[in-house]
């Protein structure tokens, strides 16, 4: 279904600068670039205040960005019109929107406004909230909540969808099943852009990983090849007479082949371990390595 | 699917004749079903909103009974029959302005009308939504008024087709002005939380001052001036003109019913709150971007 050359979103140059003459301005996104392909599930990290969901937001049509080019869908987010709105699905951040609807009263009245919606009590099982169809929406818990907000941003079937940190609040099963929708959804074609402060939601879920600090692109890759190959390497580690000793190595099992004929009569090397980063590790290096303007930020 | 995604992929605007987005106005009758279900199942908005003036109708007419009737040009009427038009003037803004304003600064303080913007709804359809509420309510409101006025209290309703006429312009028109007063206004509150007192309470004070609740002869004429740039007083004399015997009309400030300056000052907040309504009106929070 892809249509040759173009992207689904593609991103060049964006630039977002908040604040004023009198407090200082700060560039919430400083010359951003992002590409995302039909059909792909593309996790943007980042710490708080990274940027994300400025970006996603301009994305989104909601706000105007001060520089860059954005396409999304083909179309420029500050002039796209309904049929275009018709074409994204957005689970924002927060949403405290209750009210006295049902479940399936909000669901239905939403899918009401697409050309060619889901049904409407299907999405609601495909979301897990069957058993609270005809509960009103004010009485739901954060997490059933949250599940609402996605299948709201789903029931227009759309071609492109926004998930601003959609699991936070889930707890670990609820995060599982939330996992095996968005693997489905990917099947039936839709392309997702995800932001995510859990490194495993990105690797379970992620074709490719962004990682965004200070408003720009750090690295960028799957999330096997994120950091590059360096980033993977196994290190070892032993105490030595009271100091930790490490050693970062593509061979580890020569290097402890070393220590233990080095360690003497009994063979034995104290606190020896071997560990390969996980996505996480690389994630932090990635956002730690150069910790700047930390001060000012705040 | 596959061929309409393709389609839709390369030429935005040719989706739109593919996949047909629905009507405007079809979607404005989703959203004033929503709209009277979440109405109904509010009952603190519907005992303060809705019923607020046939309350207060049946409280001051039962205290001040028969015992203090209005006189004027020797022709006097009961306090209920004297009450009744300030009521169904404060029930129409009631409905409209206070409902409205409130209703959309607090959707747009809880992020119901980003979500909202986030779908293809028109925002047409959204305020076609909020004005069939205001509609229903305030038809059902003015009814109810009317039947308490008229069963408990022995108000003699008009029995001829020229005030009922008037009735309807001036409902027609407070309606429509006090509807667009109120999207206009939902942009002045902050947040949702200050909504309530920021919305309520120049409302409140304009029923003292434009002679909802005792005579407006009663008022020093500066209070009067200023009550007479808004809505409601015209509305009230409006109602007056339709409930109250032709004699009343010399009690009225300017000694006549001013039928023709109603319908001028209505129909220019209509349109000044159009105008303001459509420029001024923001689907996020004043913090928000």
């Amino acid at each position: 279904m892809q249509t040759s050359g173009s992207q689904a979103v593609r991103v060049r140059g964006l630039r977002k600068r908040y604040g004023n003459a009198r407090t200082g301005f700060k560039d919430a996104v400083a010359g951003l670039d992002l590409d995302v392909a039909h059909g792909e599930i593309v996790a943007v990290l980042g710490p708080n205040g990274a940027g994300k969901t400025t970006t996603v937001e301009i994305l989104e049509g909601f706000r105007d960005r001060d520089d860059g080019d954005v396409a999304v869908l083909g179309e420029d987010p500050k002039e796209a019109g309904r049929a275009w709105r018709a074409r994204i699905g957005v689970v924002m951040q927060d949403s405290r929107d209750l009210s006295e609807l049902t479940v399936l009263e909000k669901v239905r009245s939403t899918a009401a406004a697409y050309p060619d919606s889901r049904d409407p009590a299907e999405v609601i099982a495909a979301v897990g909230l069957a058993e609270k169809a005809r509960s009103r929406t004010r009485g739901l818990s954060g997490g059933q909540r949250r599940r609402l907000d996605v299948a709201l941003g789903i029931v227009g079937r759309p071609e492109l969808l926004f998930l601003d940190e959609p699991t936070t609040g889930f707890d670990p099963e609820a995060r599982r099943s939330f996992w095996d929708l968005v693997t489905g959804l990917r099947d039936d074609g839709t392309t997702i852009l995800l932001t995510t402060h859990y490194l495993d939601e990105a690797a379970q879920l992620a074709d490719r990983v962004i990682v965004v600090r200070d408003g720009v692109v750090v690295a960028e890759g799957t999330p096997e090849s994120l950091g590059g190959p360096g980033a993977r390497t196994p290190v070892v580690a032993w105490d030595d007479g009271g100091t930790r000793r490490t050693e970062r190595t593509d061979r580890p099992t020569a290097a402890v082949a070393r220590l233990i004929a080095a360690a003497g009569p009994d063979g034995e090397v104290p606190g020896l371990s071997v560990t390969r980063p996980t996505l996480e590790d690389v994630y932090l290096s990635l956002i730690g390595e150069n910790p700047t303007d930390t001060e000012e930020a705040a | 699917m596959s061929t309409t995604a393709a389609t839709s992929t390369t030429t935005g605007t040719a989706s739109s004749a593919v996949r047909r987005l629905p009507g405007t106005l079809r979607l404005g009758l989703v959203r004033g079903g929503v709209e009277l279900l979440q109405f109904v199942r509010e009952r603190d908005s519907m005992v303060f909103g809705f019923a607020y003036p046939i309350i207060m109708l049946a409280i001051f007419s039962t205290v001040f009974g028969d015992d203090d009737p209005a006189v004027s040009n020797g022709v006097s009427v009961s306090f209920a029959q004297y009450f009744l038009p300030g009521m169904i003037a404060t029930g129409v803004m009631l409905s409209t302005y206070q409902t409205l304003a409130m209703s959309i600064a607090v959707e747009r303080d809880d992020g119901t009308l980003k979500r909202l913007r986030a779908t293809p709804l028109p925002a047409t359809s959204y305020f076609l939504g909020k004005v069939f509420l205001s509609l229903v309510t305030v038809l059902a409101q003015t009814a109810l008024l009317l039947a308490v006025a008229a069963l408990a209290f022995d108000v003699p309703l008009p029995d001829d087709v020229g005030h009922w006429i008037t009735f309807a312009w001036v409902f027609v028109l407070g309606t429509a002005a006090g509807a667009v007063c109120g999207v206009a206004y939902s942009s002045v509150p902050r947040s949702g939380r200050s909504a309530s007192a920021v919305v309520v309470t120049p409302l409140l004070v304009l029923q003292f001052t434009s002679g909802v609740f005792f005579p407006v002869t009663q008022l020093p004429g500066w209070m009067l001036d200023l009550s007479s740039i808004f809505p409601l007083k015209w509305i009230a004399q409006g109602m007056r003109s339709v409930f109250l015997p032709e004699s009343f009309a010399a009690a009225e400030p300017a000694g006549s019913w001013q039928h023709g300056a109603t319908a001028a000052v209505l129909a220019a907040w209509l349109v000044v709150a159009l105008v303001v309504g459509t420029r001024t009106f923001r689907w996020r929070r004043h913090d928000d971007g």
